[in-house]
Parts: structure tokens; sequence; C-alpha cells
């Protein structure tokens, strides 16, 4: 049978016309220019985040830097104000996603236990929230009437749960062997035990995958702060800095100019300028993640199967 | 005598009535660890996602923070009509189907024909390597995506720089292109598909699995080429895929995003980059006309709401008619 197949295979390297390898190439090259399409502006605005600031107002930086230099790394880093927001970053990414997997792993494995009286009522209370939300303003005012406006917890307590991570680990603690599960009913362990040393620990790659999304979506976040936590300095984040920025090139609309932005910024100095602290912190702002998912992909690309087919 | 019997009858009711209540209480109480597990999440979901429906009500009222709930004005649906009246409404809410509707056709066609391309690699390395490419763009933020784009887009960015070089513009001349309006949608189309377009190949490379070899081998030995192995196996392998999915981001029509268009608008462009969630958030954040802002978006939500429902149920009938 192997051999057959083998034959079969090299019969059709050997019947490879030459319309193949016309469709071959073309496809390569297309799969090449994609990547670059991807890739170039990152690289681009690593270059100039590592090309002196004055220099880099000339133009004409692409993918390497013309004058090499840390200062624009030094200055972000000097500045009290992004050095702490990273701070708050770190920290809401970190409780963030342990108190999101450690929920929803809790909530989905009772929704795996059959003869749990509530569970119908349970899954439908989270299903319904799939199809409806109180909308901005409602939330806002939400959020103001529980004190939450100007906490740390507003970043955590709104997107605590997601349904779509409740579904993955669903299905995947249904995948699971029975008996195992079963192993520590014999033991006498409870039903909080059994989800603690058993259910926990054999979920770890669907657990990954919510923990891949539940980190990229707290680091990633800065509306929540720009809509809760706007005037509170000391609960800014990367993202929202970088917002701020972004947002002050918009108006001041040339991206060369010194004025607006670092003028907004304490101590200025004329060896950076917005254009260059904006790449550097676009590289910060994105570095962590890039580091990341690639080591996670295995995982993530088969959450999004299931996902996609129960979703 | 027959008094009698009825009565037996609603005593032997109550009766079963208590005992099934009984039976759930007992249960209840030996599952008592699996309520303590859930029930805390379900409070949390009450208030955090059912509570502010509640808010609605502020669309039928002439809403004064400072009074109390019973002292509002009821004005009926006055905010709404004043809404479909408005210039400014009605073309956020066109804006907001074109732009949700580029992305939905182009979104949908490139994921596709990238997926069909990647499915016809050999070369397992170069896929993978490809594919971790193409997931980049996916996993940085809107406002890193932003930030990038409109580095890639100033006038000395990449784009001005190759049409310079290519002789479309001369130099010194370079296009600004986020202060032309109508160039919007564009940039706002190519920037959702260059940030999503690998993550959305996913799950068609995923149905591409499920296609049994031995119908490539059979076509193969009928003389099928590539392009009618592709065309006749590949695509049609993967439409109940593609019909599912079809139908529900059809539901997702009234959603065209809110972080691009925020983030790479600005006053040159408004006229076309402004969708229904910066209207919202403008008259209901930036003015405080709370009414107003929640009338538009409970509009947005209700509408979502019955094209949600009825796509969930057509892509259900669908799927059970693919058992057939």
């Amino acid at each position: 049978m192997a051999s057959g197949s083998v034959k079969a295979a090299k019969r059709y390297k050997i019947k490879k016309s030459t319309g193949d390898h016309i469709f071959d190439i073309c496809n390569y090259t297309f799969m090449i220019l994609l990547m670059i399409v991807t890739l170039y502006p990152f690289l681009n605005v690593l270059a100039v985040s590592f090309n002196q600031a004055q220099d880099t107002i000339k133009g004409g930086i692409y993918l390497v830097p013309r004058i090499w230099t840390l200062d624009n790394y030094a200055y972000i880093f000097r500045e009290a104000t992004i050095f702490h927001a990273s701070f708050i970053s770190v920290l809401r990414t970190v409780v963030g996603t342990v108190l999101t997997v450690f929920c929803s792993a809790m909530v989905a494995y009772t929704l795996t236990k059959q003869e749990y009286v509530l569970r119908k009522f349970v899954t439908i209370a989270f299903i319904l929230t799939m199809y409806f939300n109180g909308g901005l303003i409602p939330t806002f005012l939400l959020m103001r009437d529980l004190n939450l406006i100007g906490s740390f917890w507003v970043y955590i307590w709104p997107g605590l749960i997601g349904v779509f991570n409740l579904i993955i680990i669903r299905s995947f603690i249904e995948g699971l062997p029975e008996s195992i599960l079963e192993s520590g009913k014999i033991d006498g362990a409870g039903e909080f035990r059994t989800f603690v040393s058993i259910v926990l620990p054999l979920t770890t790659p669907v657990l990954a995958t919510v923990a891949l999304f539940s980190g990229v979506f707290q680091w990633n976040q800065w509306f929540d702060v720009f809509l809760y936590n706007s005037s509170d300095i000391d609960l800014s984040t990367l993202q929202y800095e970088l917002q701020k920025i972004l947002q002050n090139s918009n108006t001041t609309n040339s991206s060369g100019s010194i004025s607006g932005m670092i003028s907004g910024m304490s101590g200025a100095q004329s060896s950076v300028t917005p254009l260059s602290v904006r790449a550097t912190m676009t590289i910060v702002a994105s570095v962590p993640i890039i580091m990341v998912y690639p080591f996670l992909q295995k995982y993530f690309v088969k959450g999004m199967m299931v996902g996609g087919v129960k979703g | 005598m027959e008094n009698n019997t009825a009565q037996a009858a609603v005593a032997a009711g109550a009766q079963r009535k208590t005992s099934r209540l009984g039976t759930f209480a007992r249960k209840l109480k030996q599952q008592r660890v699996l309520v303590f597990m859930s029930i805390p999440f379900v409070i949390w979901l009450f208030i955090f996602k059912y509570v502010p429906i509640w808010g609605w009500t502020i669309a039928f009222q002439d809403f004064k923070p400072a009074l109390g709930f019973w002292d509002q004005t009821w004005i009926g649906f006055d905010h709404f009509k004043f809404l479909f009246g408005d210039e400014r409404f009605l073309r956020v809410l066109r804006n907001t189907l074109v732009m949700s509707g580029i992305n939905l056709v182009f979104g949908f066609l490139t994921a596709i024909t990238l997926a069909l391309l990647l499915n016809e690699i050999r070369r397992v390395a170069f896929k993978r390597v490809v594919q971790t490419v193409s997931y980049l763009p996916h996993f940085i933020s809107w406002v890193v995506a932003a930030s990038i784009i409109q580095t890639t887009l100033s006038p000395d960015g990449i784009i001005n720089q190759v049409l310079v070089w290519l002789g479309f513009i001369d130099k010194g001349n370079e296009i600004l292109f986020l202060g032309i309006p109508h160039q919007f949608w564009t940039i706002f189309g190519a920037s959702s598909i260059w940030k999503d377009l690998g993550w959305n190949t996913i799950v068609y490379l995923a149905a591409m699995t499920t296609i049994d070899p031995a119908q490539y081998e059979a076509a193969e030995i009928d003389g099928a080429g590539r392009f009618k192995k592709m065309f006749y196996i590949t695509l049609p392998g993967i439409k109940a895929v593609v019909i599912v999915l079809l139908i529900m981001n059809i539901g997702y029509l009234m959603e065209s995003g809110f972080e691009p268009q925020y983030l790479l608008g600005n006053g040159l462009n408004v006229d076309y980059s402004e969708n229904i969630d910066i209207f919202v958030l403008k008259y209901g954040i930036n003015q405080s006309n709370f009414s107003l802002s929640i009338a538009a978006g409970m509009f947005k939500t209700v509408v979502s709401f019955i094209l949600l429902f009825a796509a969930n149920n057509l892509a259900k009938r669908m799927g059970e008619s693919r058992l057939f």
C-alpha cells in the first residue's frame, strides 16, 4: 500500500506539467509578496525607532537605520508617565488573564456536568448575551454607578468571562475521556477538587488559547482607559499613551513638527521628535505580543476551529 | 362526590408540584459546590450585561442627569424621530453599512482566495512561515496598526515613494491619503484586510483538511489539473463552512467596527469615516446628550439582534440540511 502511494507521488511529480510549474512560481511569488506587504510596515517603524530622530525627518529610512541610536528608547523609558503606563499594562494583562482563565474554566466545567440542575439556565443566560448588549452609554452609566470609574478594576470586571471562551473550554472538557474525570470521584474528591487537580491540568492546551486571547485583549485595550480613566494618569496604559500621541499628530497633521506632542510631554529634549517617539512606542507596544503568539499557534488554530464550528 | 374528586386532584397536583420542587431543592443542595462555582458568575453576568439594558429607558426620556428615574419627562419616540430626520445620522448609517459591506465582501473573497492558494503549497515549512507571518497583524492593537498605517500613508511614506518611483506622481506632489474624504473607505478596506486576512483563513484551511484525499486522487486519474481540482473539489468541500460563515456575518452588518474609523478618522475625512459607534460616542460622552446617543445605540442593537437571530436560525437550518 505504502509503496503504491509513493509510486503515485513519483508519477505525479513526473507528470507535473509546465502549467503546474508556472502556477507554483506565481503562487510562491505571491506568498513572498504577501509577507513583504505584511512585514514591511513593521520593519520600517522598527528602523525609524533605532534611527537618530533629527535624521529621520530628512526621510529615506526604509529597512535599515542610517544613524544608529538607542536615544529614542532611552527617552521613553526615562519618561515617568510611559514607564508607569507600561507597568499598568503589564498588571492588567496578568491580573485580567489569570482571572479570566480561572473563572471561565470553572464555569465551563460546571456546564459539562449533565446532571447539574442549573446547567440549562446558566448556559442560556450566557448565550443570550451574544445577541445584544446595553451599548456604550448605559454601560458607562453603570460603571459610574458602581463607582468603578477611576479604578483599576474597571479594566477587569466588565470583560471577565467571554461566551466564546466558555464554548471552546466546554467542548474541550467534553472531549476528555470520561474515565479520568470519574477517577476523582472514586477517590472521594469534591467537584472543586476535581476541577482544580484534574480538569485544570488536563485542559492546558485550551487554557493556553484562552490566555492568549485574553492577554492580547488586555494588553491591546486603550478604549476603556480613554472612556473611564482618561483624567487619571496613574491608571493610563501604554496603548492609551500611544493613542494620545497618534491623536495629537492627527490634529497637528504634520508628522515632522516638534510642536504639539513633545510640548505635552515633560522634559522635552531636542534629540527626539514626535515621529521617532511614536515609532518607538509602537514597537514597545507590539513586541511582547509578537514574541508570544508564534509559540501558541498550534493551540489557537485548534481553538478557532472549535469556535468556528460551534460558535 | 364530584367536589371531592376535584379536591383530591388539586391536592395531588399540589403534592406533585411540591415533590418536584423538593427534588429540585434536594438536588440543588447536593450540587451546591457546582452552584457556588457558577452562580456568582451569573450574578456578575446579570449586573454587567443585563442591567445596562435598563439604560435604554433613557432613550424615551428627556434625560436630566440630576433627576431621579421617576422625575424624568417621558417623550416617547421623539429622539428616534429626530435621528431619522437628521442628515448627519443618515450619513453615519450609510457609512456603517458601506464599511461593513466592504468588510464582508472583500474580507470573504480575499480570505478564501488566500486559503486556496496556501492549500496548494506543498512545502510544509514554507507554508507555516507564511501562515505565522500572516497572523501577525491580527494580534497587534488597532492603535499600533493605525500608527503603522499612518506612517505608511504619510507624504514621505512608502506608498508615496513607490508612486513617485513608478512615475505616477511627481516628487513634491505626494498625496496626503488620509486627507482625501472619499478615499477613506478604500483605506479602511485595505487596512482591515491587511490586519485580518491571515487570521480569517484559519477556518477555511481547517475545513480543507477534512476533504477526503481520495477525491483528489480520483480526479487526477480522470485527468483533472490543478485548477480543476481547486474549483471542483476544494471549493465545494468548503462550501458549507463558507455559507454558514457568510450568513453569520450578515448578522453583524451593523457592526462595522469602531477603532479603525476612530483612529484613522480626522476632520478632513469625517463625512466618510464617522459610523454609528462614533456618533454614539460623540453625542454621549463628548456632548453628554445621553438620550439621543442611547437612542442611536439602541437602534443599532435592535437591528443587530433581529439580523443575528434570523442569521442564526438560517445557519442552523442550513447546517441541518447539510446532514441529508
